[in-house]
């Protein structure tokens, strides 16, 4: 199955029983038809991965299922913070069409070819993309006296990984 | 077509309409009285789980997946948890297992129950409602018996389970298993070969297997236009590989063929509950790793060592590894899934939220697609959306 992505793929990821192909952006339309003809021909899932600060920023993950026999291939395509930009996949999976709408509208990722690329679940006079890690999540201010808003990353705070 | 019906009117239905199921808004293209357009416009009920989710700890979360899709509350926390447990590379003890599918399968009844009930409704059959809500509402009981809540109940742990079943259950379950059969063929008796029911649904909404996997559908939409797809078989999940049940295929594509899948598919959860209740036998609930679970209550007042994981897992929650899963279970509505990336520290990086209704909605424009515009109530209807779960 690997041997399919093979001079497509800049790398793999193994976690869990779960392989990740790393895409670099040009190919992925190329490694998406790939996939589908070999049979993996549900488009289970597009989102994105807000890395921030980290470079490369972004990631976009297509997720997708092969019925016969059954099996799981996630592709992962790496984007930097100044230009998150990457082809769409809507002519190979009608599918991506509100995906990438999606993904636009939380992350401000571009899809160059989609159709109709407009937010679909934040108002369309929304500034800024709510799932970045640079946006703020604050509550929002109330009329009761004595109410110190507290945002609710303060409740239990954030600790760093353990070291093994 | 005359001179004069050439020109098109744009109707908008929502976002407050009955028949929509939530806050749905369409924008429908109309030749006639038949649809050749039609935009789906949503969000109205977004409300940022996902990001929220990225603000607390992976046992705060569990509070999340019933609030997104609030049918089947039971299958929305096993989505969750399972989720985690992948993660974290460990598995629920046995009689946790059974008892989350015995759960799960509950839910489902309930929610195809009221799909079916409203959606009866919808085309006029009013008397249903109520019957499939008192059926529904046995199941809420049980619900309510096990975790103290009818809906948002938070039974289930990272590991396993809040506490063991209640005195009585197994009898309260058989009782309402033993019934839900008989009360499904009375339905059916209303239904299936009633000549309005046939004449609503036969021919409506038609989804073809293709345009079915184009979209992404799951669940009785993909199997209602034949795509032989159940998560449960697929890619086994908790345990469900070792239960013995069908997964029902329709051929037609129509609003009837998904009638009669979901019936049947009710019929087949009871099915896997009386195994379910078969194979419960006595055991731990809760996985007996201290660094995921707490400690049990009597062990708090005896070791030092169990109050300090018990504060660790207060106050600062469990620590999984880097990387990143998928896992995915079979809701009422397709393929539910998790998505989750761990950065090792106590929160998750990103929690995407795989939401079935969100990609069968997306077919709805093809579905109904030179039909009326009183088919369209009929087509929203068949696909069983839940808002919640489409706006997340």
């Amino acid at each position: 199955m690997i041997e399919a992505f093979l001079g497509l793929a800049d790398g793999e990821v193994r976690f869990r029983d779960e392989l990740t192909l790393l895409i670099p952006r040009e190919r992925i339309e190329e490694a998406l038809t790939r996939a589908q003809e070999r049979g993996f021909i549900l488009l289970t899932d597009l989102t994105a991965v807000d890395r921030h600060p980290q470079e490369p920023r972004f990631e976009v993950v297509y997720l997708l299922t092969s019925l016969a026999p059954p099996a799981r291939l996630r592709l992962t395509v790496r984007l930097p913070g100044a230009e998150p930009l990457v082809p769409s996949a809507v002519a190979v999976f009608p599918a991506a069409n509100w995906l990438e709408r999606e993904v636009f509208d939380m992350f401000g990722i571009r899809f160059p070819g989609h159709p109709d690329l407009k937010r679909i679940l934040m108002p369309d006079d929304w500034e800024g993309h709510p799932l970045r890690k640079d946006f703020p999540l604050v509550e929002e201010p109330v009329e009761f006296v004595g109410h110190v808003p507290k945002p609710p990353s303060a409740i239990i705070p954030k600790t760093p990984p353990r070291q093994a | 077509m005359n001179e004069l019906t050439r020109e098109t009117i744009v109707l908008n239905m929502g976002p407050h309409h009955p028949s929509t199921h939530g806050v749905l808004r369409l924008m429908v293209e109309l030749e006639g009285e038949v649809i050749i357009h039609t935009e789906p416009v949503i969000g109205y009920l977004h409300t940022g789980f996902e990001k929220e989710m990225e603000t607390r700890t992976y046992h705060q979360n569990i509070v999340f997946p019933p609030r997104i899709e609030y049918l089947a509350t039971m299958i929305e926390e096993h989505a969750y948890v399972l989720a985690v447990e992948k993660l974290l590379g460990i598995r629920a003890p046995r009689r946790a297992e059974v008892i989350r599918v015995l759960l799960a399968e509950l839910s489902r009844i309930a929610s195809h129950l009221i799909w079916l009930g409203t959606s009866a409704v919808d085309v006029n059959v009013t008397s249903l409602l109520m019957y499939c809500f008192n059926d529904r509402e046995r199941i809420m009981d049980i619900l309510e018996m096990v975790s103290g809540q009818r809906m948002m109940h938070g039974y289930m742990r990272i590991g396993g389970l809040q506490w063991d079943l209640p005195d009585g259950f197994v009898e309260r379950v058989r009782g309402v298993i033993d019934d839900v059969p008989h009360q499904l063929d009375e339905y059916e008796r209303l239904l299936t070969d009633n000549l309005i029911w046939r004449g609503r649904t036969e021919g409506v909404a038609v989804l073809t297997r293709e345009d079915a996997l184009r979209y992404g559908c799951t669940g009785p939409i993909g199997r209602g236009s034949g795509v032989s797809y159940d998560v449960r078989k697929a890619f086994p999940y908790g345990g469900y590989e070792e239960y013995d049940f069908d997964v029902p295929l329709g051929v037609a594509g129509d609003a009837y063929a998904r009638y009669l899948v979901r019936l049947e598919e009710m019929r087949q959860s009871c099915r896997i509950i009386r195994q379910a209740l078969d194979r419960l036998e006595p055991g731990p609930i809760l996985v007996d790793d201290r660094k995921v679970a707490l400690p049990p209550r009597r062990e708090l007042v005896r070791s030092m060592e169990a109050v300090i994981h018990q504060f660790k897992l207060v106050s600062e929650g469990l620590h999984p590894p880097v990387g990143e899963v998928y896992s995915a279970v079979e809701s009422p509505r397709g393929e539910k899934g998790y998505f989750i990336v761990s950065d090792g520290s106590n929160r998750p990086a990103r929690v995407r939220v795989r939401a079935p209704s969100f990609h069968n909605l997306q077919a709805l424009p093809v579905m109904i697609f030179r039909n009326t515009v009183a088919d369209v109530v009929v087509a929203i209807a068949s696909i069983d959306i839940v808002l919640g779960d489409v706006d997340r």
